[in-house]
């Protein structure tokens, strides 16, 4: 229902869901910078940072499903900004962690190398770097679109790895990273479960 | 009214003359999973602990088991300072400042048969008191256990109280160990019961997750935890890491471990 006189419907979306999605970095350093993180904050901004690569993640992945469920076509357009964003955290979330380490790549290797919960996490990183830099509606044109949509259902795999950094991550208590799981596997059985409908 | 100036005291053998952290770290930043499994939780939810009356039973291989009032057992033992380093198994530690007694001088106290080898603690467990037990997170009340012969050293000690202040609750009042040279969780918290036995004590959280707690936890640098290297750790307070020494640099309890393969028993 396009109102003559109107600008594209729904044109403050994106921008909202950017700066929403910008809020929580900045929340972040202002405490930082204000001591408002606890007695370590080093630690608190990894968990912070990586919980919201996480919840981005999932919500970018939400977008398909609630367009096929409902019909509505925003959750489209938001999803590149969701999906950047998610980029963003991790990469955040990763620099903190080498912060921490103070840059040394020897421990990163090892961490990498030897310890399962650092290979998920990095993994899934590493398999979100070239949807970060094929997101352009350019590069669905220039890999055609079959291509570009089977190389960003690599999102699926990056959730799933970064679940599994977050349930090996945590020491006892497993109750959070099973309930991400199981979103992320709902999620996915969603997509399975209508196959028919035609994609984007 | 007279300005109160704390004359700093002369430093004792046991004491790291390393910058003591600040007491509002020591007080706000706590694993205590009795009380949530945040770290600020302990501070937040530990008030609905009762410290007095409080009674703590001896009993196993002793030959006079009995159960004592906290305060007439404080009573047997002039109080301590010990300024000790305390590293937890997460890879951060911190410097503190405990008021208490040996544990040697308790363990004699008690008078231990021929027979014990071990000495095995057990925390409070009361649901209505410490909330965080009314989820199995962990296999409650919380256990852990010394040799006999590190429960003797004389750097094993049992604080009351930190920086002359009562224990806060949240830091295991209204007893707990410190053992420094071990990672922190074998400091047990809110301690009701010292038993001597023969056998090695079932601790919770070598039974919790067998593969990354044993029952030692001595620090070590050279001994990985199956998910992050143990050979750096954060001073809380501080920027950067700091290597992580052997035994937490108590190196006077060495001879504790001779000939015992640390890797295995770690």
């Amino acid at each position: 229902m396009r109102r003559p006189g109107r600008s594209a419907p729904l044109s403050w979306l994106v921008p909202a869901v950017w700066t929403g999605g910008a809020l929580p970095a900045v929340i972040l350093v202002w405490d930082a910078l204000t001591g408002a993180l606890g007695a370590n904050p080093v630690q608190r901004a990894t968990l912070q940072s990586g919980l919201l690569t996480l919840a981005l993640l999932l919500l970018s992945l939400a977008c398909t499903p609630l367009r096929l469920l409902t019909g509505w076509t925003w959750p489209a357009r938001i999803r590149r900004a969701l999906g950047l964003l998610a980029f963003g955290y991790g990469t955040l979330h990763f620099l903190i962690y080498l912060y921490d380490h103070g840059f040394t790549l020897g421990v990163m290797q090892e961490d990498v190398l030897e310890r399962p919960f650092v290979t998920a996490g990095f993994l899934a990183l590493l398999l979100l770097l070239p949807l970060a830099l094929t997101s352009t509606p350019a590069s669905v044109r220039r890999l055609g679109f079959r291509t570009w949509t089977r190389l960003h259902r690599l999102a699926y795999a990056a959730a799933a790895l970064g679940a599994l950094h977050y349930f090996w991550g945590v020491k006892q208590d497993r109750t959070a990273p099973l309930v991400w799981a199981a979103v992320l596997l709902g999620l996915l059985l969603l997509r399975w479960y209508r196959p028919s409908r035609p994609m984007s | 009214p007279v300005a109160q100036v704390r004359r700093p005291r002369p430093l004792g053998p046991y004491d790291t003359k390393e910058a003591v952290t600040p007491y509002r770290s020591v007080t706000t930043y706590n694993n205590f999973y009795e009380f949530g499994l945040d770290k600020g939780d302990p501070a937040r939810n530990a008030g609905s602990l009762r410290t007095r009356p409080w009674t703590v039973t001896i009993d196993g291989e002793v030959k006079a088991p009995r159960t004592v009032d906290l305060d007439t057992l404080q009573s047997w033992f002039p109080l301590e300072d010990r300024v000790y380093r305390m590293r937890c198994v997460e890879g951060w530690s911190m410097v503190i400042p405990w008021m208490g007694f040996p544990l040697a001088a308790l363990i004699r106290r008690a008078d231990p048969t021929g027979a014990a080898r071990y000495v095995k603690f057990t925390a409070l467990h009361d649901p209505e008191q410490m909330p965080g037990q009314r989820r199995p997170v962990l296999d409650w009340p919380y256990v852990e256990g010394l040799r006999l012969d590190e429960a003797l050293h004389p750097l094993a000690f049992m604080a009351v109280g930190i920086e002359g202040r009562v224990l806060p609750n949240q830091n295991g009042a209204p007893l707990r160990l410190v053992v420094p040279w071990k990672y922190g969780f074998k400091s047990i918290k809110s301690v009701v019961r010292i038993t001597l036995t023969r056998e090695m004590p079932r601790t919770t959280w070598a039974l919790a997750a067998p593969s990354e707690y044993g029952f030692y936890a001595n620090v070590n640098p050279q001994v990985p935890h199956p998910r992050w290297s143990q050979a750096t750790e954060r001073r809380i307070g501080e920027g950067g890491r700091r290597p992580t020494l052997l035994f937490n640099g108590y190196t006077q309890v060495a001879d504790l471990y001779r000939g015992l393969d640390l890797r295995r028993n770690f």
